[in-house]
Parts: structure tokens; sequence; C-alpha cells
């Protein structure tokens, strides 16, 4: 009885997943065709989140700064007419129809599948950065660029040495979530080609007739993307506890204290 | 010293400083009093060009520095003017040494070390030596302010303007912050302060101004300024603050 119960379930369990596993990985070497997919996911979120955050460092301090100044220069309106422009048009396109441009007419020559989803996602993610260090820039008093102009720092020098560090620490938590959204986001690049974990997976799938390995490309995403949100909540817990210890609760004890020995 | 002739200075249709004449001495203390939106900070925002006119001169050791619009002749008449706001305006991502040095070590006024040690003298002036590497957020609102105040005068300005240096500050803390500006005023600095005080007005002003929607209704020494008021609104004012 016993017997056929273990008999049972390894023929309905046991013996399929193990078969789909080593179909799926094994044979083949496919878990080579895994892993350089996941490399791929990996170094496309990267590095389009390192060319989104230089993207949009650069095109927020233009459009903070244009904001600023009661008549800003020719240069500086030109420049903000233009990051503006790309802010729309690129918030405008679906990120799909983005991805096609890119790789089927800009690098339709090159090939080049990490350098087309790097460049595609960052001018893409840009974008959105901007809208974020935008948020955090004008969330830091006023007051902070009042002291440091009148102790006769320049513009540049208030916004990088006063401005940005303040606002940058403030953008933490919201630029993690970018990683994450960017992260999944990259799975459409098998869209034109690109040999990223989802399109992997879905080769795969052709290949051995088998659904299972969409299942592993769920479950691989999921890991990473709650690792991730695991960084991000430990990277909020810390930026707020530096602001307790040090912000306004200490003050508040104090004067409570104080209230007290009188 | 600061020479105004004919100040006027406009937000859009809003006219908040409608023609100010003023003369300031090397070493006076010259007090602002006045009821708010009367256009007091705006007045001093001017002087170091803060803000920019919209009509008049500022003129600043026998210059026009009303004319300056942008670039280096505007930071370098900033520098020579230290500014101390009410809210403090410490930068909270520095710690008390690297907020009094960042502007001297940044405009190549001196070297990093030498900046840390005029920044530690100027701690030490002020008792303040054991915060050296404290953040703002953990001092209290009177060190704060003492902080912000030793910052300005490590660019070693020529003059303070202070915007009500105390009103945000617990009544407890008051104290110490006017200690700091009486000792300040003592050692010759000139300043040009805005304030509800009126015992420092009264002890260390040479001259009190009373400043009502945007013109400078009267001035006087400060004795003669409170003991006998002329015009009519600095009666009022005075019997509603004092
Ligand atoms: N940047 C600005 N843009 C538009 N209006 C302004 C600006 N700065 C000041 N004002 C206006 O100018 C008027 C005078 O302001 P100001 O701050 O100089 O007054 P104040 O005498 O310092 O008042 P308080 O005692 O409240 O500080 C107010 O009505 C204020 O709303
Ligand atoms: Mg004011």
């Amino acid at each position: 009885m016993i017997e056929t119960i273990t008999t049972d379930i390894y023929r309905i369990f046991i013996e399929p997943i193990s078969r789909a596993i080593y179909n799926v990985f094994i044979v083949h070497d496919r878990w080579a065709q895994w892993l350089s997919g996941l490399e791929m996911t990996l170094s496309v979120t990267f590095f389009a989140l390192l060319l989104g955050l230089g993207i949009g460092l650069f095109i927020s301090i233009i459009r903070v700064s244009h904001d600023a100044f009661e008549k800003p220069n020719i240069m500086l309106r030109l420049l903000n007419l233009i990051v503006k422009t790309y802010v729309s048009v690129v918030r405008g396109i679906p990120m799909v129809v983005q991805l096609a441009i890119w790789a089927f007419i800009v690098f339709a020559g090159s090939r080049n599948q990490l350098l087309t989803g790097i460049v595609a996602f960052g001018i893409n993610s840009g974008a959105y950065v901007s809208e974020v260090f935008r948020g955090g820039i004008s969330s830091i008093d006023k007051g902070q660029m009042e002291a440091g102009r009148s102790l006769g720092l320049s513009y540049p020098q208030t916004m990088f040495k006063i401005i940005l560090p303040q606002a940058v620490k403030n953008c933490l938590p919201a630029l993690g979530n970018e990683f994450i959204a960017l992260l999944k986001e990259t799975s459409i690049a098998g869209f034109v080609a690109i040999s990223e974990l989802t399109h992997v997976g879905n080769v795969i799938r052709g290949i051995t007739f088998n659904p299972a390995p969409m299942v592993f490309v769920a479950l691989i995403y999921l890991i990473l993307v709650l690792f991730l949100e695991f960084l991000v909540r430990k990277m909020e817990n810390k930026l707020s506890q530096s602001d307790r210890r040090s912000g306004k609760m200490v003050q508040r004890l104090k004067r409570k204290r104080l209230v007290k020995n009188d | 010293m600061i020479k105004v002739k004919g100040l006027e200075k406009k937000f859009g249709e809003l006219e908040v400083l409608r023609g100010i004449d003023e003369h300031i001495d090397q070493g006076e203390k010259v007090v602002i009093i006045g009821p708010s939106g009367s256009g007091k900070s705006t007045f001093l925002r001017c002087l170091n060009l803060m803000e920019f006119p919209t009509a008049g001169e500022i003129w600043f050791e026998n210059e026009e520095v009303s004319k300056y619009r942008k670039g280096m002749d505007l930071n370098a008449h900033r520098r020579k003017m230290g500014m101390v706001f009410q809210h403090f305006n410490l930068f909270p991502h520095l710690n008390v040494v690297e907020n009094i040095i960042l502007s001297p070590v940044s405009l190549n006024r001196a070297s990093k070390a030498q900046a840390i040690e005029t920044a530690h003298r100027l701690l030490d002036r002020i008792g303040l030596s054991d915060k050296a590497k404290n953040y703002p957020a953990t001092l209290s609102g009177g060190q704060k302010q003492r902080v912000a105040i030793v910052r300005a005068l490590a660019m070693e300005p020529k003059v303070m303007l202070f915007d009500e240096p105390t009103s945000a500050l617990d009544p407890e803390m008051v104290g110490e912050v006017l200690d700091l500006m009486k000792n300040l005023a003592i050692e010759g600095m000139t300043m040009v302060v805005v304030t509800h005080e009126m015992g420092f007005a009264r002890e260390v002003g040479n001259r009190v101004l009373f400043m009502d929607e945007g013109v400078i209704v009267e001035q006087n020494d400060p004795e003669t300024f409170f003991s006998n008021p002329k015009s009519p609104r600095l009666q009022d004012f005075l019997a509603k603050v004092v």
C-alpha cells in the first residue's frame, strides 16, 4: 500500500519534474544558455540604470536650474527645451516600440545585443529617473540654496555640494524601485532577439515542447526582485533611522527633558 | 560703507520696497524693526544681492554693486556680507566643522587644514568645540544659530546681516545667540539686524529704523526712538510689541 503511494508520488510529481529539469537545464548544456540569459538581463539592467542615472541627473539639473532663474540664458533655455522634449517623447512611446526603433533602425547594422539593450532601456529610464531627481531636488528646503549663495558660493557649487547630496539621499529608495521596475521591464527585450532571461526561457520552451521553462523564468525573476526589495527596504530603514537618530525626535526628547528640568 | 539710493523692489505687481535711502557706516549697528510684510527681509536680501533691486542703487565701499547681475563680482560681493537666517539653514548632511569650512575651502580662501583650524578657533570661542563632529540635527536651536553665525564669520565678512536670528528659538535659547551678537558688536563688526528683540535694539543698536510698507518711516538713536516715537504708525507698532 505504502509502496504504491510512493510510486504514485514518484510517477505523478518527481518523475515529470526531474525530467523537466533534465530537459530544460541539463541536456545540451542548456544551463549555459540560462546563465548567459541571466547575465544579459542583469547586465542590461545594471548598465541601463547607470546610463539612466547619468541622463536623469543631467536632465533634472537642467530643468531645476532653468526654473530657478528669473531670466535663464539662451543656452539654458535651449537645453531645457531639448530635455523637456526628450522626456515627453520617451514617456509617450511604448517601451517595445522604442526597443524596436533602436534595434531595427539605429543599431540595425551592429547587432550588438548588449549595447542595444543598454541604450534602449537606459534612455527610457533616464526620463523617469529625471523626474525622481527633480522631485528630490525640489524637496530640499529653499533655505539651503539661500545659505550657500549668501556664503558666496556660485549656483553650481551650491547645487553640487549642498543640494544634490541631500536630494540624492532622499531619492535612493525611489531609485531602488526604478531598478526593480527596470529589471522586470528588460523581459521584453526578447522582442528584438536580445537573448535575455525571458527570451532564453521561451526559446527552450519551444525546443522542448514543455511549458516548464516559463515557470523557472518566473521563479528567477521573483527571487531577484524579492532580493532587491529586501535591499531597498534595508536602505529605507537605514535612512529613516539616521534621520530619526539625529533628527527632530531627538530634539523633541531633549526639549521634553528641558521642560522637565525646569 | 553701504549707501542705498532710491532702492525699489517689485515682485511682479507687488511693490515691496518703495524708495529707500540709507547710509550705513563702518562699524555701525543698525537695527530694523517693523510689521510683518513691511519688506525688512527683502531690504536685507537686496543688500547682499540675493534679490536684485528693480530701481535705485546700492553702493558698497565706493562701488556700485547693484549693477552686478551674475558671476564673479556678485559672488565676491556676497562673500563680504555674512547672512544669518531665522531658520539657521545649516547644511544637514555636513557636520559642524564641515559646515563652517565648506565655503572657505570651496572658494580657495584657505587650505583645508587652515580652514579647519579657523573653524576650531571659532567653535572654541562659542564654547562648542565638543560639537565639532556633530551633525546639525543633534544640536539645539541656539547651538545651531551660533554655528550658523560662525559659519558666516569664517568667510571674514565686512558686514553681518541678521534676519530675525532669534525668532525661531525657544525662549531659553535666545540669550546665548544675542550674547554672541553683542560680542560681535563690541569687536566692531558692522551689523544690520532685523529683530523683534527691543532690548537688543536698545542695548546694541547705534540706530533703529522703523520700516513700514516698503519705506523707512522713522529712525533715530535707540534712546529717542523708543522713548519719543514721532510717527503715529511707530507709536502704534511700539504699543503693540512692547
Ligand atoms: N520672492 C518673492 N516673491 C514674491 N513675493 C515676495 C517674495 N519675497 C517676499 N515677497 C513679498 O514681499 C513682501 C515683503 O516681504 P518681506 O519678507 O521682505 O517682509 P518682512 O518685513 O521681512 O516680513 P516678516 O516680518 O514676516 O519676515 C511680502 O508681502 C512677501 O509676501
Ligand atoms: Mg522677514
